[in-house]
């Protein structure tokens, strides 16, 4: 290659090189080189995705067949791994995403409707959205941090302290940024002759996001929240911070629905880092278990979230 | 409203007052969830640093520096939690960069539109494997088939090599979907003006897109970075820090990062009451500053490269 483009200042050599370029069908190795370094690389990602799930498959197996599946996502926790189950984990993972829902998808699309319809270009817009991004750059442990100093110890009136509000509460503000960004990303896609439509048979402001831009981007929104969640269902790192307990479970079965809010509480990946850690080689099976549960529901939920995304994509 | 038989008087071009009024309060609103953002950030830093005070205050200036992690027994070596961050960020970006922008490029350039439809969203499932499964993964199953081989001598399960490939693979989704946005962005006209000169494919790709998309692909690069300081459930389980570990920049033995030491410190396996403060317990909060303080630094220079990138009209 180098010497090929050392050689253009020739002018004889260079129309032979024009010529052979052209016409020739040489096999040009260093660029089928590049190209199968480029598959491989995706090749290599891909494998390790397959391998995790093989891995994990092949090592539940045991939990499949012994126990079932009902039996593994109705048991509670026990400290012998022939009975032990996630039904814990889920409630409270659940109850976790019902606040999530709740509280970020509401508070998430209201400042990204502020930002991309309302705001003027000012200083206090620019600091808002750059304020946005880094969030969503903060590490979900410091998250952890402030569902501790705030959720736990200054609202414990209100949380009861370590509970499952206080894990659903710091859950939802960790996405909050990233639900803004993707509801901005979805508003903004809206091209502005249809706000010029509405405002040109004099709507309000609000007017027009309610009857035109919400209904167009609702698919784009939808689909970055149902990942959102997706992603909160998965989180483990704060929840640890603020309290999601997996041993010294001490929930009594005939516990009431707000007992179960205001007592000790877990969560699905809460349950999988505490197995993980066992030292008791019985809990392996259970740890995989428990991982393929998680995996397939963000997997499947993920695969839902983009085909609804390629299903109602608009272009404009 | 004006009926059609009279002229239309410029009172009918004004909102009426109680539509008014609907659209001055939801804008209240909407512009109070925005300023949510604001209190999130005032929380994070309030929270952060009034514990992280008191903990610089009251620790023993020298117990930050004896070579040391081990909170029990007060010994809360800095260095070792940066250590044991850059070694397994440093793997993690080892295995991401090549694979990551090898991805980017293919997906940008290389992949028909209909091949780019399936593998994107393939990546996009990659990259929503929670941590927590990467981390028992790379516990059970990358330490003995990868760590085990390339390391000298019987090696332990819980290492810093493992937790770094796993920290690799989850990134590599993240930097590729960030650089394949980058180059996907370049204008094709550049590509058209290369190949009018007889360049090939790759000449084009290595000389001109890539280029023309730098700035986007280091902000890529500074993102994974971010994330991989930031990760922490694959290094909690994986690397094998718990209860304390030694200054050691061995990728093969087990390390501390920053987030596992917030982790062991939360937990309460490295927790003890000792003397009236408890130094323990603070020091979650000075080694979350530290670490708040450093991706929110990485965060920053990968802004100013994105502007920069925009600033040349690509994106």
């Amino acid at each position: 290659m180098a010497g090929r483009m050392a050689s253009l200042g020739q002018q004889p050599e260079a129309t032979e090189v024009v010529r052979r370029a052209l016409e020739g069908r040489r096999a040009d190795w260093r660029s089928r080189l590049f190209e199968g370094f480029l598959l491989f690389s995706l090749v290599v990602a891909f494998f390790f995705l397959v391998w995790l799930l093989v891995a994990t498959f092949v090592e539940s197996i045991p939990v499949w067949t012994e126990r079932g599946l009902l039996d593994f996502l109705n048991t509670p926790l026990a400290s012998n791994p022939d009975n032990a189950g996630i039904s814990q984990g889920l409630f409270g993972s659940v109850v976790m995403m019902f606040l999530v829902a709740l509280l970020a998808l509401p508070a998430g699309v209201a400042a990204a409707i502020y930002l991309e319809e309302y705001a003027p270009d000012n200083a206090l817009s620019r600091t808002l959205n750059t304020i946005i991004r880094n969030l969503a750059g903060v590490p979900a442990v410091v998250y952890g941090i402030l569902g501790l100093s705030f959720f736990v110890l200054t609202m414990e009136g209100v949380t009861g302290g370590r509970t499952v509000i206080s894990g659903g509460l710091t859950l939802a503000v960790l996405v909050l940024p990233i639900t803004i960004i993707v509801s901005a990303e979805s508003l903004r896609s809206v091209p502005a002759s249809i706000r010029e439509a509405g405002f040109g048979v004099g709507a309000t402001r609000w007017e027009v996001i309610r009857s035109h831009v919400l209904p167009y981007s609702a698919p784009g929104i939808l689909t970055g929240v149902i990942l959102t969640l997706a992603r909160a269902f998965g989180e483990t790192a704060p929840l640890l911070l603020v309290g999601a307990a997996a041993t010294g479970f001490a929930q009594p079965a005939n516990a009431t629905l707000l007992d179960q809010l205001h007592g000790p509480y877990t969560s699905l990946p809460t349950i999988i880092y505490v197995w993980a850690r066992n030292p008791n080689p019985g809990f392996q099976p259970l740890t995989s278990a428990a991982i393929l549960v998680l995996v397939v529901v963000i997997l499947l939920v993920n695969a839902i979230a983009i085909i609804l995304r390629n299903r109602y994509a608009r272009k404009w | 409203m004006a009926s059609p038989s009279q002229p239309l008087r410029a009172d009918d071009l004004h909102v009426s007052p109680s539509r008014a009024r609907t659209q001055r309060i939801l804008r209240g609103l909407f512009f109070l969830a925005s300023l949510l953002a604001i209190a999130i950030s005032v929380g994070i830093v309030l929270s952060l640093a009034s514990e992280a005070f008191v903990f610089i205050t009251n620790v023993d200036l020298a117990s930050l520096v004896n070579g040391i992690w081990e909170p029990r027994t007060l010994r809360f070596d800095i260095p070792t939690l940066i250590a044991g961050s850059v070694v397994i960020s440093a793997i993690g970006m080892l295995i991401a960069t090549p694979l990551g922008l090898g991805a980017a490029i293919y997906l940008s350039e290389y992949a028909s539109p209909r091949v780019r439809g399936w593998l994107k969203p393939i990546l996009e499932m990659l990259a929503a494997i929670p941590s927590v499964v990467l981390g028992y993964f790379a516990l059970t199953t990358l330490s003995p088939v990868i760590a085990d081989p390339i390391c000298p001598g019987p090696t332990i399960p819980f290492n810093m090599v493992s937790a770094g490939i796993a920290v690799g693979v989850l990134i590599t989704p993240l930097v590729a979907s960030i650089a394949e946005d980058a180059m996907y962005a370049v204008p094709n006209s550049l590509r058209e003006a290369s190949y009018g000169l007889g360049a090939r494919k790759r000449t084009t790709t290595l000389r001109v897109v890539f280029p023309a998309a730098v700035s986007g692909i280091v902000a890529a690069l500074i993102i994974g970075l971010s994330r991989a300081i930031g990760e922490t459930m694959i290094v909690s389980i994986a690397a094998g820090g718990t209860g304390g570990a030694a200054f050691n920049l061995n990728p093969c033995l087990p390390g501390q990062t920053m987030t596992a030491a917030m982790v062991g410190l939360a937990v309460g396996s490295d927790q003890s009451r000792a003397g009236e403060v408890n130094l323990p317990y603070l020091s979650l909060f000075f080694v979350g500053l530290l670490l708040f303080a450093m991706t929110l630094a990485l965060n920053l220079v990968s802004e100013s490269y994105v502007r920069r990138m925009r600033g040349k009209g690509a994106i």
